[in-house]
């Protein structure tokens, strides 16, 4: 599917906002790209707007929760779609736990509202500007955000399914 | 000072009446809305102001779930998101799981789900295209064209035992061949269900209360779907030929001959047409599929030992394929580490998966990309000015399955 080649987005980026940053392409065709919190925005809005390659389909938003990195343990990744270029990309933004913001994408996609309200309510990653920041599928008197991996789904003292049993 | 006129204006301003919206609950449990969702409509009489939903009555945690749980317990999980063409949910996971493992399946498995998949989106789109029709006060072409989808589900019970849920299909292929039974149903199915389905669109799609009732309701322009994230037929329904069947085909899908069919203006009835015309589409692929099928060497799973679970038979009788069968339903077997995301173009849209695997034997995360959660949100703006009657055709014509909203 991906006629774009990633060379020339990174090429355009640089050029265009000097973002210094590597766009590699996996091996399903996916282009994959890594953001600094404060970069997210601009760079979207850049994407939507440039003709030649025009984002213009948000597929995706999603969190990711990874403990063990210390200082980026929560993850957003958006997946974007380039119709008339037939092209994906991946952005993926790694914020603190400490202070899980990141600016909101609602100005540009109409679609972005309920999937952050969606990432807000599993991860609690704060979407600075967003209208309307409620939890969506969880009710609202909760308190933890589910999707974090320190909430276990199952009784953590469990004994029936420990490693040793098969033999691991 | 104020003159005599410029205080009784303010006076009149002061005075006026506030205007006497009446808040209206849609919902949660309303026969019309086809599921447990609620939608709070601001009503100026019988004209909706505005509306909110709220969502996740059936909320079940199924991403949290997934991450317990080996790849081969998680097809059940899909079964479940879009209940009306469950086996395009179980494809979906499978065609994931076997690129991230990365699996190659025979040409013949392509078109064993091709056939599977395709009957799937003809069930969907009965039961979307006839309740419509029951939401405009027309029972009788539900009545009709609903025994078909019991067919469709008599031929997943000749596949694989079940109907509903149908847990279809193994990592690397099917568990076991199609049997003649399946043909013969399918067969009769290409042959008996054209004529109903023809009699369907004609008792509908040129009916003046059904025109009346669904043209120039609940229409969408291009770019705001595209911006509202519509994928499917409620996209196409917009004018653009967007179908990942045909641009990013999964599945040997482009050895296929069909069209794409798109409407102009994005109402309800346009969305009605394009699932009529999908259908045909649809029945010449089964017919394509089946020929391609039985005319090729019967394989029906892919070589792969160490994901694909050995056939029953071998497992009562042979330790290694006993062995394989435990490791494998115990999720013994670790996937190499990587993420991926593959979509399959669902009944009602873009169904993506996103799986990111540490290399361990469960899902690190897996995000489950719901076409319906991403464009119900549009609701409110297709029906603003409208009818609250009008509110019930979009709501149908959208195809909003509670399962899949919520996951």
């Amino acid at each position: 599917m991906t006629t774009v080649v990633s060379k020339d987005l990174q090429l355009k980026l640089n050029e265009a906002i000097g973002l210094s940053c590597e766009i590699s392409e996996d091996a399903f065709g996916v282009l994959n790209m890594e953001l600094p919190v404060n970069q997210i925005f601009g760079v979207v809005l850049f994407l939507y707007r440039d003709e030649e390659f025009g984002f213009n389909f948000l597929t995706d938003i999603c969190g990711v929760h990874y403990p063990q990195l210390k200082g980026r343990e929560l993850c957003v990744v958006y997946h974007l779609q380039s119709m008339q270029r037939r092209c994906r990309l991946r952005i993926k933004v790694y914020v603190p736990l400490e202070k899980p913001e990141i600016p909101t994408l609602c100005g540009i996609y109409g679609s972005a509202n309920w999937m952050e309200r969606e990432t807000y309510d599993f991860y609690g990653i704060q979407f600075v500007g967003h209208p309307n920041l409620r939890r969506i599928l969880n009710m609202d008197e909760m308190t933890e955000f589910p999707m974090r991996k320190e909430f276990p789904l199952e009784d953590p003292n469990r004994e029936d399914k420990m490693d040793y049993q098969f033999g691991r | 000072m104020k003159t005599n006129q410029e205080f009784l204006a303010g006076l009149e301003e002061r005075h006026k009446p506030e205007i006497p919206y009446t808040t209206l609950n849609l919902g949660p449990t309303h026969p019309a809305t086809h599921g447990i969702f609620q939608n709070v409509l601001q009503m100026d009489g019988e004209r909706i102001v505005s509306g909110e939903q709220t969502i996740g009555y059936i909320h079940r945690a199924f991403e949290k779930i997934a991450e317990r749980r080996p790849f081969y317990q998680i097809t059940p999980l899909t079964d479940r998101l879009n209940y009306c063409s469950a086996p395009i949910n179980n494809m979906g996971w499978h065609l994931t799981v076997e690129k991230l493992l990365g699996v190659q399946v025979p040409k013949r498995v392509d078109y064993m789900r091709v056939m599977v998949m395709e009957l799937a989106r003809v069930a969907d789109h009965i039961i979307c295209n006839s309740i419509l029709g029951v939401d405009t006060g027309a029972l009788t072409g539900f009545t009709y064209v609903y025994q078909w989808r019991e067919f469709i589900y008599e031929i997943y019970e000749e596949i694989c035992g079940a109907r509903l849920t149908t847990n279809m299909g193994r990592i690397g292929g099917f568990e076991r061949d199609f049997n003649q039974i399946v043909f013969e149903k399918t067969r009769k199915f290409l042959k008996e269900f054209p004529p109903a389905w023809r009699e369907f669109e004609n008792l509908l799609s040129r009916n003046r209360i059904f025109m009346d009732r669904t043209i120039d309701t609940g229409a969408l322009s291009l770019e705001r779907a595209l911006n509202y994230g519509f994928t499917g037929p409620n996209l196409r329904a917009c004018g653009v030929d967007y179908d990942l069947r045909a641009i990013e085909p999964y599945c040997s899908y482009q050895d296929f001959d069909f069209d794409i069919p798109v409407g102009t203006t994005g109402d309800t009835y346009d969305r009605f047409v394009v699932r009529n015309e999908e259908i045909w589409q649809s029945l010449r692929i089964i017919e394509q599929a089946m020929s391609r099928i039985e005319s090729m060497e019967p394989v029906y799973h892919a070589d792969a030992d160490h994901y694909y679970l050995p056939p029953k038979q071998e497992v009562y009788r042979n330790m290694e394929a006993l062995i394989y069968h435990f490791k494998i339903i115990m999720g013994e077997i670790e996937a190499p580490e990587g993420e991926v995301y593959t979509a399959v173009e669902g009944a009602n849209g873009e169904l993506g998966f996103y799986l990111i695997s540490d290399g361990g034997r469960t899902p690190y995360r897996l995000h489950f990309r719901r076409p319906c959660f991403i464009y119900y949100q549009a609701f409110p703006e297709m029906v603003k000015d409208q009818l609250l009657s009008d509110a019930i055709v979009v709501m149908s014509s959208l195809n909003v399955i509670a399962g899949e909203l919520d996951a």
